[in-house]
Order: C-alpha cells, then sequence, then structure tokens
C-alpha cells in the first residue's frame, strides 16, 4: 500500500487558530464546556494522581525489598497499600481512557462538534476534582486502612477516615454516570450523515459499551457506599455481623460493581489497542464486527460473574459452581479480540513506531494476565491461590501490562493530535521497552512468589521468599525509570517537538482529517462519511478528500 | 379545554438550539435519552435498597410483621396522596407550557412545590418526631423496648431510614429543580418552542413519586 509517501511530502505550519488559544485566560479553561479542553484536564488530572499512585506502589514495594520491618510500621504498610489501590482505581485508571483520551476523541473519531451535553461534561469533571479533593483530604486525616475494597466487618471498627474515602469514591462514581450518560447519548444522536453503527472506529465501540458498563453498576456501587457511611454512623445494620447483618452481601454489593469495573477499565484499552493496530498494520481490522460486538458480549457478561470473587467468602458452593461457570464465558469475546488482533497484524505492513511497540507489549502481557485468570475462575486452583501473590501478579498483568500499556500507547498515538507536536520515537520506544522489562520483572516474579505461598497485603514474609520479593522490587525501580523516560519524552517534545501534520500516522479514522491540534469545533464542515472506518485505500484521511 | 395561546411568542425568550445539535427535536430527543438513561442508574442505586431489604425480610419475616405496626399508616398514605396528586400537577405544567398558557404553568409548578413541600413537613414534623421520641432508630440509637419478642428489630428501622431518607432527599432536590423551573417561568424561556427542562423535571418527579408507591406497602402495609 503507497500512503507513505503522501505523509511524507506534507510540510506542515502550526495552525494559527486551534482549540488551545481559541481564548485565553483561566476562565476560558475553568469554564470550557469544549470536550477537547475537558479531555486535557482530565488527562492531567489522571497523569498526577498516576504519578501519585505509582509512588505509594514504589513504597510498598520498597519495604518489601527485604524481610522484616524496613521503613514503615504494619500500619502505616496498609495504608500504603490501600493508598496505591485507592488511587490508582477510582482517581485514574477508571477516569484514564475514557474520560481523558475518550472525551477529546469520542466527538472528532465520530464527526461531531461537541458531545451531547458539554455543560454536564464540564460538571462532570469538577465532581471528579470534588471527589479527588475529598479523598485527599482523607487521606491526610487519617488514611485508610482497609485495602480498596473496604470490607467490613473491619471497615466498620478501624479507627482511619473510612467515611471520608468511601463518601470519595461515591462522588467520583457520580462523575463516572455523568460521562456515561454524556458518551451514550453523544454515539445515539450524533453520528454524522453516513456515520453508520459499523462504520464507526472501534474505540468507540469500547467506549460505548464501557459507557453502558459504568451506568449499569457505578449506581449499585455508589448505595454500597452510602450504606457503608450510614452503617458508620447510624449503625443500619445490613453489613455488620454483631448487629444481625451480613458482611458476605457487602462482598456480593461491592463485587456486583467492581468486577464489571475492570470491564471499565479494560474494555476502552481494547479500543485504543483496535485503533493502534489498524493503523501501524495498514491493515482492516480483522474481523471488525466481532471486534465490535465483543465489546457488548463482555459488557453483559461481565454483569454475571461477579461471584468468582467471593469462592473463599462463604457464599453457597452451588453459587459458586455457577459463577466459576459463567467466568469462563468471559474468555469467549476476549479471547475473539485477541485473535483478530493478531490475524491483522497477519501479512500487514507493519510499522514498528511507538504506539505500535505498546499495543504489541500489550498483546503479550494481556494474553499472560488472561490466561493465568482461567485457574483463578476455576474454583478448586481457586482455593489455593485467591490469597496469595499469584493474584496480585494477575491483576496487574491485565491492569498495568494491559490497561496501563494500552493508555501510555495511546497517548503516544494521539499525542500530535492533541499537541500538534511529535515527540522523539527513539526516547519513546526506549521508555516502551524499559516499561516491558520492569513490567515483567515486577510482576512475573510474583507469580512465582503466589505458587509458592506468599500471602497477598502481608508487611513481612519468610526468608524462603526474599530473593523473589527483593527482585520484584528491583523490577520496579526499572518500572519507576521507565515512565520517568515516558515523561521526559513528552516534555522534550512539548518544548521542541517536530510540529505534527493534520495525519503523521496514515490513519484511516475521522480525527485525522482535521488539523493537528483541531480547531475549537473540530470541523470546518460536518463530515460526510462514505468508507469504512479502516479502509486504507479510501479513507478522506489519507486521500484528502473530504466529503 | 381552551387551546388559545396565552403568550405571545414575541414575549418570550426564544431558545436557541446548541452549535453542535442539527435541529431542536434532536436535542430534545437527545435530553429525554440521556435523563430516561439517568433514571435507570437512579432505580439500580434504589434497586441494591430494594435487595438488601428483601434479604432481611426473608431473614426477619417475625421482625418486618411487627415493627411496620409501629408506622403510622394514616399519615403515609396522606403523604401517598400529595405526591400522586402532585404528579398530576407537574404534567399540568408541562400540557400548559407547551400550550403558551405562562400563567397556568407557573400556576402548576407552584403547586407542584407546595406538595413536595407537604411531604416533606408531614415527615419531618409529624412523622419523624414521635420515633425520636420512641427510640424507634436504627441501631446506634435504637432505645425502643416494646419490640424485645422478635429479633434485631434495629434492622427494620435502618432500612426505613436509609430508604425514605434516601427517597426524602430526592424529594428535596426535587423541590430545588421545580424551584429552577420557576425561575425559568419567569425569565419567560419556557414555551411551545421549548419546554425541555419541565419534561425532564416531570420525569425526575414521577421517579420520585413511584419509589413512594413501592416504599408505602413495602414499610407501612408489610404485615
Amino acid at each position: 500500500m503507497s500512503t507513505a509517501p503522501h505523509i511524507a511530502t506534507e510540510a506542515p505550519e502550526f495552525p494559527k487558530e486551534h482549540y488551545l488559544n481559541a481564548s485565553k485566560g483561566f476562565k476560558s479553561w475553568a469554564l470550557t464546556v469544549d470536550h477537547k479542553r475537558i479531555g486535557l484536564m482530565y488527562l492531567v488530572s489522571a497523569l498526577t494522581f498516576f504519578l501519585v499512585g505509582g509512588l505509594f506502589a514504589l513504597l510498598v514495594r520498597l519495604e518489601l525489598f527485604l524481610p522484616g520491618g524496613q521503613f514503615f510500621d504494619q500500619k502505616t504498610y496498609n495504608q500504603l497499600f490501600t493508598l496505591h489501590g485507592v488511587v490508582m482505581v477510582f482517581l485514574f485508571i477508571i477516569p484514564a481512557i475514557p474520560a481523558a483520551l475518550g472525551n477529546f476523541f469520542l466527538p472528532l473519531q465520530l464527526g461531531a462538534k461537541d458531545v451531547a451535553f458539554p455543560k454536564l461534561n464540564l460538571m462532570s469533571f469538577y465532581i471528579y476534582a470534588i471527589g479527588a479533593i475529598i479523598a485527599i483530604a482523607a487521606m491526610v486525616v487519617g488514611a485508610v486502612d482497609t485495602g480498596w475494597t473496604f470490607y467490613t466487618p473491619y471497615s466498620l471498627t478501624t479507627n482511619t477516615a473510612v467515611v471520608g474515602t468511601v463518601f470519595a469514591a461515591f462522588v467520583l462514581g457520580f462523575s463516572s454516570i455523568l460521562t456515561g450518560v454524556n458518551f451514550i447519548v453523544t454515539i445515539h444522536k450524533l453520528r454524522p450523515p453516513g456515520m453508520t453503527w459499523f462504520r464507526m472506529p472501534l474505540f468507540l465501540w469500547a467506549l460505548y459499551s464501557t459507557s453502558v458498563i459504568q451506568l449499569l453498576s457505578t449506581p449499585v456501587l455508589a448505595i454500597t457506599l452510602l450504606l457503608l457511611i450510614a452503617e458508620r454512623l447510624l449503625g443500619v445494620g445490613v453489613f455488620d455481623p454483631a448487629l444481625g447483618g451480613d458482611p458476605v452481601l457487602f462482598q456480593h454489593f461491592f463485587w456486583f460493581y467492581s468486577h464489571p469495573a475492570v470491564y471499565i477499565m479494560i474494555v476502552p484499552a481494547f479500543g485504543v489497542i483496535s485503533e493502534i493496530i489498524a493503523t501501524f498494520s495498514r491493515r482492516e481490522v480483522f474481523g471488525y464486527k466481532f471486534v465490535a460486538l465483543s465489546s457488548v458480549a463482555i459488557a453483559v457478561i461481565g454483569f454475571f460473574v461477579w461471584g468468582h470473587h467471593m469462592f473463599v467468602s462463604g457464599q453457597s458452593e452451588f453459587a459458586g459452581m455457577v459463577f466459576s461457570f459463567l467466568t469462563f464465558f468471559v474468555a469467549i469475546p476476549t479471547a475473539v479480540k485477541i485473535f483478530n488482533w493478531t490475524a491483522t497484524l497477519y501479512k500487514g505492513d507493519i510499522q514498528l513506531r511507538t504506539p505500535m511497540v505498546y499495543a504489541l507489549i500489550f498483546l503479550v502481557q494481556f494474553t499472560i494476565g488472561g490466561l493465568t485468570g482461567l485457574p483463578l475462575g476455576a474454583l478448586g486452583t481457586n482455593v489455593a491461590l485467591h490469597d496469595t501473590y499469584y493474584v496480585v501478579a494477575h491483576f496487574h498483568y491485565v491492569m498495568m501490562g494491559g490497561v496501563v500499556f494500552a493508555f501510555v500507547g495511546g497517548l503516544h498515538y494521539w499525542w500530535p493530535k492533541i499537541t500538534g507536536r511529535m515527540y522523539n520515537e527513539k526516547i519513546g520506544t526506549f521508555a516502551a521497552l524499559t516499561l516491558f522489562l520492569g513490567f515483567n520483572i515486577t510482576f512475573f516474579t510474583q507469580f512465582l512468589l503466589g505458587f509458592k505461598g506468599m500471602p497477598r497485603r502481608y508487611y513481612d514474609f519468610d526468608q524462603n521468599f526474599a530473593g523473589l520479593h527483593g527482585f520484584s522490587s528491583v523490577g520496579s525501580w526499572i518500572l519507576g525509570i521507565g515512565f520517568l523516560i515516558a515523561l521526559y519524552c513528552f516534555i522534550q517534545s512539548l518544548r521542541n517537538g517536530p510540529i505534527a501534520s493534520k495525519n503523521p500516522w496514515g490513519g484511516t479514522t475521522l480525527e485525522w482529517t482535521t488539523q493537528s491540534p483541531p480547531i475549537a469545533h473540530n470541523f470546518v464542515d460536518t463530515p460526510t462519511v462514505t468508507t469504512d472506518p479502516y479502509d486504507h485505500e479510501n479513507s478522506p484521511a489519507l486521500t484528502g478528500r473530504v466529503a | 379545554m381552551s387551546q388559545q395561546v396565552a403568550v405571545s411568542p414575541d414575549k418570550v425568550i426564544r431558545h436557541r438550539v446548541g452549535h453542535h445539535w442539527p435541529h431542536v427535536e434532536l436535542e430534545l430527543s437527545g435530553a429525554k435519552l440521556g435523563f430516561w438513561i439517568f433514571l435507570c442508574t437512579e432505580l439500580l442505586m434504589f434497586g441494591g435498597l430494594f435487595v438488601a431489604y428483601t434479604y432481611f425480610r426473608s431473614l426477619y419475616p417475625e421482625t418486618f410483621s411487627e415493627a411496620h405496626k409501629t408506622l403510622s399508616i394514616p399519615l403515609g398514605t396522606l403523604n401517598t396522596g400529595v405526591l400522586i396528586v402532585s404528579s398530576f400537577t407537574v404534567v399540568m405544567a408541562i400540557r400548559s407550557a407547551m400550550l403558551n398558557q405562562r400563567k397556568a404553568m407557573l400556576g402548576y409548578l407552584y403547586a407542584t412545590l407546595l406538595l413536595a413541600a407537604a411531604f416533606m413537613v408531614i415527615k419531618l414534623g409529624f412523622e419523624w418526631p414521635p420515633k425520636f421520641a420512641k427510640g424507634t432508630l436504627p441501631a446506634a440509637f435504637y432505645t425502643y423496648d416494646g419490640l424485645a419478642h422478635v429479633p434485631k428489630p434495629h434492622l427494620f428501622y435502618g432500612l426505613y431510614f436509609v430508604m425514605t431518607g434516601l427517597h426524602g432527599l430526592h424529594v428535596v432536590i426535587g423541590m430545588g429543580l421545580i424551584s429552577w423551573l420557576i425561575y425559568l417561568g419567569h425569565k419567560g424561556v419556557l414555551y411551545r418552542g421549548y419546554y425541555t427542562p419541565i419534561e425532564i423535571v416531570g420525569l425526575y418527579w414521577h421517579f420520585v413519586d413511584l419509589i413512594w408507591i413501592y416504599l408505602l406497602p413495602l414499610f407501612y402495609l408489610a404485615g
């Protein structure tokens, strides 16, 4: 395919008018209703909390570098891993792809001027900000030590700031709900002429499915957290065994949200990977409809598997069997995606740019994360592995090896569109490989620790585990360095990166038909869509013929 | 019904369609779709409470059947009537807006607001104080000794106060929304060409009404 010359001949100039300079001053940002600016504010906030949550993680690994107490006492250690979890889950990973990249690119990929409710979009950002402030205040007042799951009855008796933290998560949930409402209505109502459902880029299908999950699960978390607060303040009794309540009910409620929540995190990452692989393989995504609908399938099936978090909780054995059986069904749509991406790569004209490197790393790491989930879904092996580092490793292979790598890859992919500047490929790829190395040293080691019987959440450990724990901690430092290199790559690009053209990668979706960075209203004229999303022959982003 | 146009179109402030919407019908249908989705999330939130209610009622059936006798059926019924009438007035407010009858619309909105306030006064002024006095409250404040013969009576009151309390909070939020409509009505932006806010607050108000329709039998008539 001969798209490369077309891209190379462009001699880009930085556009005079774009969304960043369309209006000036603090108020123009604080009261903006432009989805791109809101997306950017989400991006900066999410990255900040990623840094904070990452520092907590590094401190946890630092303590675990050697057996015995090193730097912190037991309680501080419990607080550190709880804060790592709370910050990463509620403040970083849930908003990272949907609210930051999604906000920015949903209207651009759809061909719309904005999301359906721009003011609501701004409001959801402020609700996120308020939730974040409450969370930080609660951390300062008395950091929770319950783990991010807030299990009762311990969360009812600990003297740390449970109410504040839980209320923060409650508020953050509202932000998530409002974003979900906005995305769904936008996709239903603001598709331009010719943009049929099956002409939508796969990132949009992923965001749509994510929004559905957000809307159906978050309210249940909201009421669970509200009940937990009422439980602590009034003694409602529903979760407190001492009052005749049932702590397992809390776990059911909690996981009814929090299992689908892992799909809120991973499904948008799938969307990003589909975009990157399509662009850098110069091919249509193999089995486009299957990839699109598998997101929806994951959203649906994901609601019937929450009990697999509770195999050792004392729920009935029958319930355990049903949940175990259903859990294996999630593997089907997930495998559909993996196989279709691999088939897309086959005989593709592969361009090994940084986003593609991240996507390939994603494929490897996510596959490991997915396959190691199967023994956890099976009842017998689950009981043996449940409270060990095996679960920690599995979870991080999916969430970090999967979602975070997709997020950083997506950030590189869309960086030229967001900022109008290119980054240095060599530094970007070097960072990706450093992260790959650090990640696998840190977390593959933890599979081995888990198999050997190292329990999770423990402050201290036996001498037998010392070698592997030390090795894992060294990996965490390499990870830290990798992120610093990636950060340097972005800062260097902002300072003096080459100016980006409209379509530096040869992408085929609508965001590449508008200038980089886009104008405030995204497109000069409302686009009319006449081609499939990944048509590398006729896409207006490549031919320059905007219908 | 008279079909007269009470406010001539030149007296209203004409609605401007959002720049990102192709036309006003799509804008209204988008707003309605969004709000229906939001109501689904509200329903799921209350759904969690209904699940908890079902679970504990099946665990302690005799507690629920005994404890419900301490609730006031007359006041509960009165409040049900108040909410049902307010659902009617809010519908009439939408109709009046569609007919450009601004005065009637404002009248119905004021009536709705008044009924909502009446609901809260009956609840907070007449229904709850005797409970505070008697101590039929959630566990942390429970002091009543008339239900010693059934297990865990405080659970009933825990659920009662959380569920009716959350519902009450929704009524108060509704009062805020209706006040906002009254403000918009006085400003003159609601007319035949644009009545989306009343339509949406109306949906919300019916939802609040509907939740109460379920709370009444579950708590007051639980025998």
